[in-house]
């Protein structure tokens, strides 16, 4: 039997707004168990939700860079049930009018070929508390500085085929609030989380499966992993027989495994209805529009435009439109060097590999746009050679100073001097009568890799600062 | 509308409310009783009309996106049933 | 001296007649002297009033003007105090010391009143007759066999044998309006949104709001004064300047539109205290207004609407009641869901319960659109029909409650028929009207209360057609037997 995946996925984005979603206390992470629960956030009794400016702000960016039907009027409803991490007994959500409708974004699938997937909607909610489950003689301790953080929802159709694709999804909308500014996108302080929605159906059945909705996915990398297996589990399950149960399973990471979530097994219902203490929010055109006009240039208009206007390749320009900052910093240094294929190189070879070697962020990188742009403007005048260059790069990463500065004090300066250089080149050839023989003697075709040779002694000589294209063809004249 | 001792328990398990199997017969009377007077609303024609959640028609308001909220752990917490290193305590959750 | 007016006190209080200090232990001793037997306090503030009160008595030397300075009232037990228990009448909060104070109170603090305690009420609100109070039932003082309303009856009760000048109460069906009444004093409800509600321990959300309880139009409006206006804290708070609720006391009658809407004078409604209301409004007529016939359609659908509106806002508010962060906590919970079953059903007392359950089966799923829903569709009804019907008066007439006083224990047992006693006061609540009660003659010696819906914010209006017939009347200035 051929069987066909269906996956749909759940991403909760924390917005980055310095207050919470209903309240005044802070939002910022790692503070002390509850030293950022107002008593809002407490649920006392006889407190009431104000809804912040921000979120509404940032629901819109996001509804209007996935082209989504934004939601003239939106309204919040509750969501009851009781958890301990919960503390009204009541999530403020938004159920029948969201505030963001359907939009779609699309993905580059690795063959190249690009797919559409939808969203359905996105909705502002609050976020709950932790519960810590270390020994507290045996009982588990609730943390609510989280709670009443603004989460926007973001619910994609079932569009999704494989493991593959959900992931470049996930990546796509992560790129996309960054992209924004509405999310700082840390999958570790669950800043940006994924519940993915599997079912499998026989090919060619239009019917969906039983899903499992899959949650406590952390990174890209567990969430195709988490799919995966559950791709295989639900397949064995009707192979031999069985029946996929619709329920909630954990991703255990350790584990490599998806397991039940017995707690939350139980049916719920929910009673999801208006919250009396807050009121629609209408959304009006000019609002909206002067919103939309700050947008930036999103990532597949600025990959296009960094293909055609740099003359890169797709992979170099998609790679450099990851996110908004390293797209800035290539500009950057792109403009100031007038090499734009150097600088991609560069930037994706050299500095992603310093990155990742010291776990840093660009934002973090000792090698700044303009010092770069200060290194590849000497290899483009020919002062140093780009092996030298990767010299003097790892220098400046160390804090030894502009490109400049270290050429001058290691004494780095290409040997361009024609003078200079057949001097060297004369002397290699007196040096190494015996090779030089082979090399004249040798046939027309295996010339070209003997010249390495000389070549190498050439560099050596002068410490790998003579000019490469020079001591070719110097060399090539005097052996003939 | 008449409502079974087992409606009753489902309902006081949504609520998180314990009613026994004694008492689960009156309460199902007493409710059933009310919703016989609430019943009266089924004689309403109310196709097309708007419902109505708020008695004013008014649009929320917005706040400024401002930190303005003190720590007040201590004071939330001296009238807590139980807390420990700032957390507050409840039986195990199981996962 | 204490069957003085407000502002009577405070031209005392400027004169030098007497201090706050002396004025606060006065009513004090009252309260030593008669709430044994009333039961409408829950918490006196012995030593914080007088504080309050020492802090009034600098503000007047000062020559600060405001009537409030110095004069002693007292709070329902449902607005959160800070530092002081905040029982809302139920064994859940008993522990409950608010951590922060309830924008009535702030505000009125500012005014400077002297907060004498918390008086009693029915748990959370829920209740006609004060009788489902963990705290026990308050007696009206007309009657000690005979409730005083609810849910704010410890606040009527309070005002009435006047062991404070006022006192705050909330409104969520009738709350305020109906214990007036069958105590004989004046409470107004507030158009929805006038007053913030934040603070205010929620029942129904979008039914609840706070209104003072006094001795006269005059008083109320004075307090209102104080109470109203614009809160950044509560989303459903009116941006809308407050009127001056004072000024406009006086002014003349001659032309007013009462509606009278036959609807609230048909069966049920007991024949003499329909002949009160009908002699008050008679006397309006007498004041130069006009009778307008007017009709509430589906007024008689108030009560079915409200039973399912209320219960199904109520059962989600009262979720945060679950034993983790403040109130009550059950012994020795075996895990989470005992502590949450157990908790909530030993610190819940039964009505609470029953409407709890009502509401989150109104609200789940297969029952929504046919109870919920379809409540919500109607209250635009009821809404519309009162719409209606100031585009032909300027205020509808009608009894507050159908009947005087009942026994306690009369009803007790009967929830559906304690329901039916709010009938005339709920309809305002569902459409956000404010609404008010004032004494009109007594039945047998027990108080009747005239009901005045007014359109929205129109409170100054509803103060001033209030006072003017207090001032040809003095219904409102009878007292209880026993309580000189």
């Amino acid at each position: 039997m051929q069987w066909e995946t269906v996956i749909g996925l759940e991403i909760h984005a924390q917005l980055a707004t310095k207050s919470k979603i209903f309240s005044a206390a802070s939002t910022a992470f790692g503070a002390e168990p509850n030293t950022q629960a107002c008593n809002v956030d407490l649920g006392l009794p006889g407190v009431l939700p104000v809804l912040n400016e921000e979120v509404v702000k940032m629901a819109v960016r996001f509804g209007s860079a996935i082209e989504a039907e934004l939601g003239k009027r939106s309204v919040f409803a509750r969501k009851n049930y009781f958890y301990p991490d919960l503390p009204k007994g009541y999530q403020i959500s938004q159920f029948e009018l969201p505030i963001v409708g359907k939009g779609h974004v699309e993905i580059r699938l690795d063959d190249g070929a690009v797919k559409t997937v939808g969203v359905t909607r996105a909705h502002l909610e609050e976020d709950a508390g932790k519960s810590l489950h270390e020994d507290f003689h045996g009982m588990t301790g609730i943390d609510l500085n989280r709670a009443g953080t603004p989460l926007l929802e973001i619910v994609s159709e079932p569009d999704m085929r494989s493991a593959k694709e959900a992931v470049a999804y996930a990546r796509k909308i992560h790129q996309l609030v960054r992209y924004i500014g509405i999310c700082d996108g840390n999958m570790q302080e669950g800043s940006f989380r994924c519940d993915a929605n599997v079912s499998v159906r026989p090919m060619g059945q239009e019917k969906l499966g039983t899903r499992a909705e899959l949650k406590n996915i952390n990174s890209f990398r567990f969430l195709e992993r988490a799919i995966n297996f559950e791709i295989e589990r639900q397949v064995d399950v009707i192979e031999s027989g069985g029946e996929v149960v619709q329920e909630t399973r954990l991703y255990d990471a350790n584990k490599d495994e998806t397991r039940s979530m017995r707690s939350k097994e139980e049916a719920n219902d929910y009673r999801y209805f208006p919250d009396p203490d807050l009121l629609p929010v209408e959304l009006d055109d000019e609002l909206i529009k002067s919103i939309a006009s700050t947008l930036p240039e999103l990532p597949d208009a600025k990959r296009d435009r960094f293909a055609s206007e740099y003359g890169l390749s797709e992979a170099d320009a998609d790679q450099l439109t990851a996110s908004i900052e390293l797209a800035d910093y290539f500009e950057q240094v792109a403009k100031a060097c007038g090499d734009a294929k150097l600088t991609a190189n560069w930037i994706n070879v050299e500095l992603t590999a310093a990155l990742n070697k010291s776990d840093m962020e660009l934002g973090e990188s000792p090698v700044t746009a303009d010092l770069l742009a200060g290194l590849l403007a000497r290899i483009t005048d020919k002062t140093i050679s780009g092996k030298i260059a990767k010299q003097v790069f790892e220098a400046i990463w160390n804090g030894e100073g502009t490109a400049d500065d270290v050429i001058e004090a290691k004494g780095l300066k290409q040997i361009t001097d024609s003078g200079a250089i057949e001097k060297i080149v004369d002397e290699v050839i007196a040096n190494n009568p015996q090779q030089v023989e082979n090399y004249q003697n040798a046939d027309e075709s295996k010339r070209p890799k003997m010249l390495g040779f000389f070549v190498g002694q050439v560099m050596k000589l002068s410490q790998g600062k003579a000019n490469p294209q020079q001591v070719n063809e110097l060399l090539n004249k005097k052996l003939g | 509308m008449s409502l079974t001792p087992d409606d009753v328990q489902k309902i006081a398990h949504l609520a998180k409310l314990a009613v026994s199997e004694e008492e689960a017969g009156s309460v199902a009377g007493d409710l059933t009783n009310i919703l016989g007077l609430v019943e009266q609303m089924q004689q309403v024609d109310t196709t097309d009309v708007l419902p109505m959640s708020h008695p004013l028609h008014m649009t929320q308001r917005l706040r400024t996106d401002e930190v303005n909220e003190q720590d007040q752990r201590e004071k939330f917490q001296s009238i807590a049933p139980a807390t420990e290193n700032g957390l507050y305590l409840v039986p195990k959750v199981i996962e | 001296m204490h069957n003085k007016s407000i502002s009577e006190l405070a031209a005392g209080l400027r004169s030098g007649e007497y201090s706050s200090v002396e004025l606060t232990r006065y009513f004090l001793d009252r309260i030593k002297d008669y709430d044994g037997q009333l039961n409408s306090f829950i918490t006196v503030c012995e030593e914080q009033a007088l504080e309050q009160a020492r802090l009034a008595d600098e503000r007047i030397k000062a020559g600060e003007g405001g009537q409030l300075i110095g004069i002693p009232i007292a709070h329902k037990d449902i607005f959160c105090t800070d530092g002081i228990k905040t029982s809302c009448g139920s064994k859940m909060l008993d522990n409950f010391v608010s951590p922060y104070d309830a924008t009535v109170v702030e505000r009125l603090k500012q005014s400077g009143v002297v907060m004498l305690g918390k008086t009693n009420m029915d748990e959370f609100a829920m209740g006609s007759s004060n009788e489902t109070s963990w705290y026990g039932p308050v007696k009206n003082p007309w009657d000690t066999e005979a409730v005083p309303g609810g849910s704010s009856g410890g606040s009527a009760s309070a005002v009435s044998a006047k062991l404070c000048v006022a006192a705050t109460g909330t409104d969520t069906g009738g709350s305020i309006r109906q214990p007036a009444a069958l105590c004989g004093i004046t409470g107004l409800k507030p158009t929805y949104g006038r007053v913030s509600r934040y603070g205010m321990i929620a029942f129904a959300s979008s039914l609840d709001q706070a209104g003072p309880m006094a001795s006269s139009a005059e008083d109320a409006a004075i307090l209102l004064q104080a109470m109203a206006g614009f809160d950044k804290r509560d989303s459903t708070s009116a941006q809308k300047e407050v009127a001056d609720y004072v000024s406009g006391l006086d002014n003349d009658l001659t032309g007013l539109r009462i509606g009278i809407a036959r609807e609230y004078f048909g069966e049920g409604l007991d024949s003499e205290v329909e002949q009160s209301v009908r002699a008050a409004i008679e006397k309006y007529r007498e004041l130069g207004a006009e009778i307008v016939e007017i009709s509430l359609p589906n007024s008689g659908l108030s009560v079915p609407v409200y039973y399912v509106v209320a219960p199904a806002e109520c059962s989600s508010n009262l979720s945060r009641f679950d034993g983790v962060r403040f109130g009550y906590r059950c012994e020795d919970p075996a895990d989470l869901e005992d502590l949450y079953k157990r908790s909530r059903t030993e610190g819940f007392g039964a009505e609470v319960k029953r409407r709890i359950m009502i509401g989150a089966y109104a609200l789940s799923a297969g029952y929504y659109d046919a109870y919920y829903l379809k409540a919500q569709q109607i209250r635009h009804l009821i809404s519309d029909d009162f719409k209606n019907a100031f585009e032909q008066c300027d205020v509808i007439m009608g009894p507050t409650s159908p009947t005087t006083a009942f026994k306690l224990g009369e009803k007790a047992d009967d929830p559906v028929t304690m329901y039916l006693s709010d009938i005339y006061t709920i309809a305002t609540n569902l459409a956000g009207l404010p609404g008010m009660s004032i004494p009109c003659e007594p039945v047998a010696g027990m108080p009747v209360g005239l009901q005045l819906i007014g359109n929205y914010f129109d409170e100054a209006r509803l103060l001033n057609i209030a006072h003017k017939y207090q001032t040809v009347t003095d219904w409102h200035k009878q007292r209880p037997e026993g309580y000189s």
